[in-house]
């Protein structure tokens, strides 16, 4: 027993939680036999790597000390020493849920593509286990040359999965994403190069102590909005996510809602704010102006779709655009509500992409007025909806409610008419949710084809189950996740706001003279 | 106990809810009756306790949230307002659970329905035992949605949907203004807690603050952002669209939401953070002027309606308004005891209007009733007895209970106090011509009903009609028994600090040192009389006036038919300008601009050049991908190698 509790703390967890996936990606490589036993096969090995994945993640959160700010499990080799560019790992209250987020996600995905994905099913799992890899990898990397390869690397399984497996205008909406994404990346890449002959490492613990002049921050801070504003998505960068949602297969529409889209997010609290305080300062009208947008728009246009995909990947722009607001608000409440929405939201629109994909995949149609009635012949169905449902409209007890009260809460301290008018958003989300629901799943029953539709199967019960557990969990007890979180971004906003005190007293945040003049 | 009080409801919705299928109707039907009846019991014991032994406390569970300075708990508050509110509460919902079990016998999801009562009754009890504005939101939103899937419990009919989502969305109209509010508590008091808010209010009397460009005084706008979310919950005049729509719903749920519980939620809030509204006598005197307008609009609409729920519905959202004018001119004491005694009356009065519904095969235009009194004996005379309860003739409750309210309007002495004052002995009048007109088209005159109804009418079984017979017991004597407690010598022992009033604005005090003249004492009880002969004249004697008086009016008629056409406003003005918007912003903003000019700009340029440059799309995804690797790699490559 000490020789197996020697090796748990012995091991670089980090790292394998990272890799295990790609070794789990080996085998099914060397699986041999015809296409059925090939196919059977790489599903079970996918889904034990996963949930083995999984299982050993938690054991991050469990040894995980949440009353410091300090990174942890750090590992560091050298990668190019004469570069002073190192292979190095470690996780702080801001990004080990996110570790956590990725690794829960993603068997359940394998499990929703278990019937679903008939063609070339050797090569989807791979590029799962790949995109898992990537995704853990870039919450867990310390070095911006680490972090950015795999931010970039999640590109790539995540563009084939569109294009080969997804449906529709597959080509166009993988390209789309592709051409946004990537001229976005072209920027951070500047950005990085920029930092480095500034600094000389890219180590992001030091470069968060770097202290950038003004300009320089404020170029900087321009490529790394371009390319984390167009993952988040922010309005107006926005219209490749209905697209490849839309065509993407469910699984990979529950990654790109559930963790892709957190990647902006995460890049906003990883380095705009830490590295670029007096910019951050400086653009957050910005930021908020473009959310507020964001919220509004895209909650109207959300209410006018026919294609539940498209409705929920629009409905995600709006509640990213909470997420934004709470990140540059930058007090306490706010950043924790950012923090907690993304993971509510990852976990919330990634179940309910599911939850389309279950009835996609009994009628082949994502046109919401093919359906209607499904509460007679499909309760379970109903139920789990449901609550999905009340968790996006942010109902107290759900998920969804924390993340944008204390959003709210923490804009509200520091711009008032922010808040304002981003609560219209808990109108407008009701509005376009309840309408949903009510056209696919109350009403008459009388379609024949929809009237044949059989209600949840135990394959299907054992995806949502636990994300059900998990949405009460977070919207009952959400101290479980904010503990965690508070201790870093207590610290990230000391750094931030100590930064602006002290060497920012002189600034003038964007257009403030124009909203003075509007006073 | 007090725990048991609370969760009791919400484990027998569980168990309903989801074993609903292998307990059966029966099993449904037992386990929530038993747990709301426990509830029920615990609360009464939990109201002895705490207004009689005077054990006030607050039972901590555990964190809610906590966030910085933000801590908010999951907690059970158990003063005197709480009290009195989980006991009405259960009370009232263990005896339309029992109800219900007799009315829903015929519908195939029994323990759906039972399962959505108890979660309600449950949601509601953790508004009113809440020790901050985090936990009443909570419990504010459970009403709100159990609300909305119990009106829309029959699900295939597209109006009770719409209606459902209407009642969800108006209320959250109300959230909007309620979360704000809780914001700027938090914002002023840099907390969310009762204790620390109370505590820390007087130091805050005079402070400034600039919210959304206004610079105001902080309470006042304060006050008025949370009076905002209790006028949507309680359907107070723009916000009141919902209340007359949720109607769809089966007849418990109107019972249940428009009695005892949900919409006197707004009432609570109110009362509960009297504390902060007692500093902002703005706010205050915004209470006053929409209560008491509320409660005009609705009692005029009331007078023409045929619906029998229709009206009682109009009847309630009239009969807030009164609370809330009480609670304007800070007879908070008042507005509660009102709020107590209309949950026994109107849940009597819809409870009877649902057994005449079960009675008259699913009829509910009073148009096509009458003349059934002698058919439907109980029914009848505990219908009589909530009439008379609500028209405020003594010695029933409602007697007691709104004549102080008008008394306090009238002793407070201020420009609004005096308008509600005004108001409400109209409406007095107004309240019992409806009632009275009501229970004369349904019970009285030649029967209008086809004789294939008439010959089906018959009594409900006596699981309705002993709930009924129980609410009339409280519909008779709650207001005898209470007044000299909430309002009367005792008020004080009876309230302990619960409420809190500045001794300037005490007008239940004015009330009692000076007495108030004769004619003011008897005004509403003369203009009661009146309606009732009113009501009198023209539906029984002269059957005849109605329809000459509409013909005559026509303008009126229909302007008061149409409930003052705020539902076509808000349909042009909201809701089909939010459709029309998400469109434009969709074909115009998303495709047109945004795509045109953008990506699909952007590529249709690439491939122009590509052409140019002998680059054919090859169509093959592999190659893409292969390509975009390549890219990467060369960009990396060239980053490292440059370095040297």
């Amino acid at each position: 027993m000490t020789a197996l509790a020697n090796f748990v703390t012995q091991l670089p967890i980090l790292s394998a939680v990272t890799f295990l996936p790609l070794v789990g990606a080996l085998f099914i490589l060397m699986i041999r036999g015809d296409d059925a036993t090939v196919a059977r096969q790489a599903r079970y090995v996918a889904l034990w790597t996963t949930l083995f994945t999984f299982a050993l993640s938690l054991l991050i959160w469990v040894r995980f000390e949440p009353a410091t700010a300090a990174f942890q499990f750090e590992e560091r080799f050298d990668w190019l020493p004469q570069y002073r560019i190192s292979y190095h790992m470690g996780v702080d209250g801001i990004s080990m849920l996110f570790v956590i987020l990725s690794t829960f996600l993603t068997p359940l995905c394998i499990l929703a593509s278990w019937e679903a994905i008939e063609k070339q099913v050797r090569e989807f799992m791979i590029a799962f286990l790949v995109l898992e890899t990537m995704m853990v990898g870039m919450f867990c990397a310390m070095d911006f040359v680490l972090f950015y390869v795999f931010f970039e690397g999640v590109l790539i399984p995540m563009f084939l999965i569109i294009g080969v497996w997804g449906g529709g205008r597959r080509v166009y909406s993988a390209f789309k994403f592709f051409l946004y994404t990537l001229t976005g990346s072209v920027l951070l890449l500047v950005a990085l190069l920029a930092m480095y002959f500034q600094v000389g490492t890219t180590d992001i613990p030091e470069l968060m102590n770097f202290k950038f002049s003004r300009e320089m921050q404020t170029w900087l801070w321009l490529g790394m909005f371009a390319s984390f504003a167009v993952k988040v998505p922010m309005w107006p960068v926005h219209t490749w996510l209905p697209d490849a949602h839309v065509d993407a297969p469910t699984a990979g529409s529950v990654i790109l809602a559930g963790v892709l889209l957190k990647m902006g997010g995460y890049g906003f609290l990883r380095f705009s704010l830490p590295m670029l305080p007096e910019a951050s300062a400086y653009f957050a009208p910005l930021v908020f102006t473009l959310s507020i947008i964001a919220v509004i728009y895209t909650s109207l246009v959300a209410l006018v779709q026919s294609d539940m995909k498209k409705m929920i990947a629009y409905s995600s722009v709006a509640h990213m655009g909470f997420v934004t607001i709470g990140v540059f608000a930058a007090t306490q409440q706010a950043v924790e509500g950012a923090i907690f929405q993304m993971l509510s939201h990852g976990v919330v629109s990634g179940a309910l992409f599911l939850c389309v994909g279950v009835i996609y995949d009994r009628l082949h149609t994502r046109e919401i007025d093919r359906y209607g009635g499904l509460a007679n012949n499909m309760p379970k169905y109903a139920f789990v909806f449901m609550v999905f449902m009340l968790a996006s409209v942010g109902l107290p007890g759900t998920a969804g409610f924390v993340g944008e009260f204390l959003i709210l809460t923490g804009t509200f301290q520091v711009n008032t008419w922010v808040a304002l008018l981003a609560a219209t958003g808990v109108i407008l989300g009701a509005a376009y949710m309840l309408y949903l629901y009510r056209r696919v799943v109350f009403g008459e029953l009388t379609k024949a084809d929809v009237k044949e539709m059989l209600d949840l199967e135990p394959r299907e019960i054992a995806i949502l189950a636990p994300i059900v557990a998990v949405v009460m969990w977070m919207g009952v007890y959400p101290m479980s996740f904010l503990d965690i979180m508070g201790e870093s971004v207590a610290n990230l906003l000391k750094q931030y706001h100590g930064a602006l005190a002290t060497r920012a007293a002189d600034l003038e945040p964007l257009g403030s003279s124009f909203i003075a003049w509007l006073r | 106990m007090l725990v048991a009080a609370v969760f009791l409801p919400l484990l027998g919705a569980f168990i309903a809810g989801f074993f609903g299928r292998f307990i059966g109707d029966r099993g449904a039907h037992i386990v929530t009756c038993l747990g709301v009846g426990l509830a029920a019991l615990a609360a009464i014991f939990g109201f002895y306790d705490v207004v009689i032994a005077g054990n006030q406390q607050v039972i901590n569970i555990t964190t809610f949230i906590s966030s910085g300075t933000f801590e908010a708990q999951w907690a059970l508050r158990y003063d005197t307002l709480s009290a009195v509110m989980v006991m009405t509460v259960t009370v009232v919902s263990t005896l339309i659970h029992v109800y219900a079990v007799g009315y829903m016998h015929h519908d195939k999801s029994q323990p759906r329905f039972m399962a959505y009562l108890s979660l309600f009754t449950f949601a509601m009890l953790m508004l009113v035992t809440a020790d901050n504005l985090v936990q009443l939101f909570f419990g504010w939103e459970g009403v709100g949605l159990v609300s909305y899937l119990l009106i829309g419990f029959w699900y295939h009919k597209p109006s009770a949907n719409a209606a459902a989502i209407k009642a969800f969305i108006v209320n959250r109209v109300g959230d909007f203004g309620f979360l704000l509010g809780i914001f700027a508590v938090f914002f002023l008091f840099d907390a969310v807690s009762f204790d620390v808010i109370f505590g820390a209010v007087e130091g805050k009397a005079n402070a400034e603050v600039t919210f959304f460009g206004i610079h105001a005084h902080a309470l006042t706008i304060t006050c008025f952002l949370l009076f905002i979310g209790a006028m949507g919950k309680s359907a107070q005049l723009f916000l009141h669209t919902w209340l007359p729509d949720a109607m769809e719903g089966p007849t418990p749920v109107s019972a249940l939401i428009h009695a005892a519980t949900m919409v006197t939620a707004g009432v609570f809030l109110v009362a509960r953070m009297s504390p902060l509204f007692e500093y902002a006598p703005t706010a205050l005197a915004f209470v006053t002027i929409l209560g008491a307008t509320t409660a005009f609009f609705a009692a005029t609409v009331g007078c023409v309606q045929n619906d029998i729920k229709r009206i009682i519905a109009f009847s309630t959202c009239s009969q807030l308004g009164y609370m809330f004018f009480a609670c304007g001119v800070s007879a908070y004491q008042a507005g509660v005891f009102h709020l107590v005694t209309h949950a026994w009356f109107k849940a009597l009065l819809f409870l009877s209007a649902g057994s005449v519904i079960h009675a008259m095969s699913d009829e509910q235009d009073i148009r096509k009733m009458g003349g059934i009194w002698r058919l439907i004996p109980i029914t009848f005379t505990v219908m009589m007895i909530g009439t008379i309860a609500i028209t405020g003739l003594p010695p029933l409750s409602g007697y007691f209970s709104k004549d102080m309210v008008i008394e306090a309007a009238h002793a407070a002495g201020t420009g609004p106090g005096n308008y509600a004052f005004f108001i409400g002995i109209v409406v007095a009048g107004l309240t019992s011509f409806y009632s009275w007109r009501l229970i004369f088209l349904t019970f009285f005159g030649t029967p209008r009903a086809d004789h294939h109804t008439m010959e089906h009418i018959h009594e409900s079984p006596p699981v309705m009609t002993v709930p009924l017979m129980a609410l009339s017991v409280g519909a008779v004597f709650a207001g005898m028994i209470g007044y000299s407690f909430f309002v009367g010598e005792h008020r004080e022992e009876f309230w302990k600090d619960a409420i809190a009033i500045l001794p300037a604005h005490d007008s239940i005090g004015k009330v009692h040192e000076h007495h108030p003249s004769f004619f003011i004492k008897y005004l509403p009880l003369f203009v009661s009389l009146a309606g009732l002969g009113m009501a009198y004249q023209m539906y029984i004697r002269r059957p005849d006036w109605p329809g000459k008086l509409a013909a005559a009016f026509p303008g009126v008629y229909q302007f008061l038919l149409n409930k003052w056409y705020f539902d076509e406003l808000y349909d042009w003005l909201f809701v089909k300008n939010a459709f029309r918007l998400g469109r434009l912003f969709w074909k115009r903003g998303d495709t047109g601009i945004i795509d045109r000019f953008g990506p699909d700009g952007l590529s249709a340029a690439t491939v122009v050049a590509a052409r140019r440059l002998g680059i054919v799309q090859s169509g093959y995804l592999y190659h893409y991908a292969f390509a975009m690797i390549i890219g990467i790699a060369a960009i990396v490559s060239w980053f490292v190698l440059g370095m040297d």
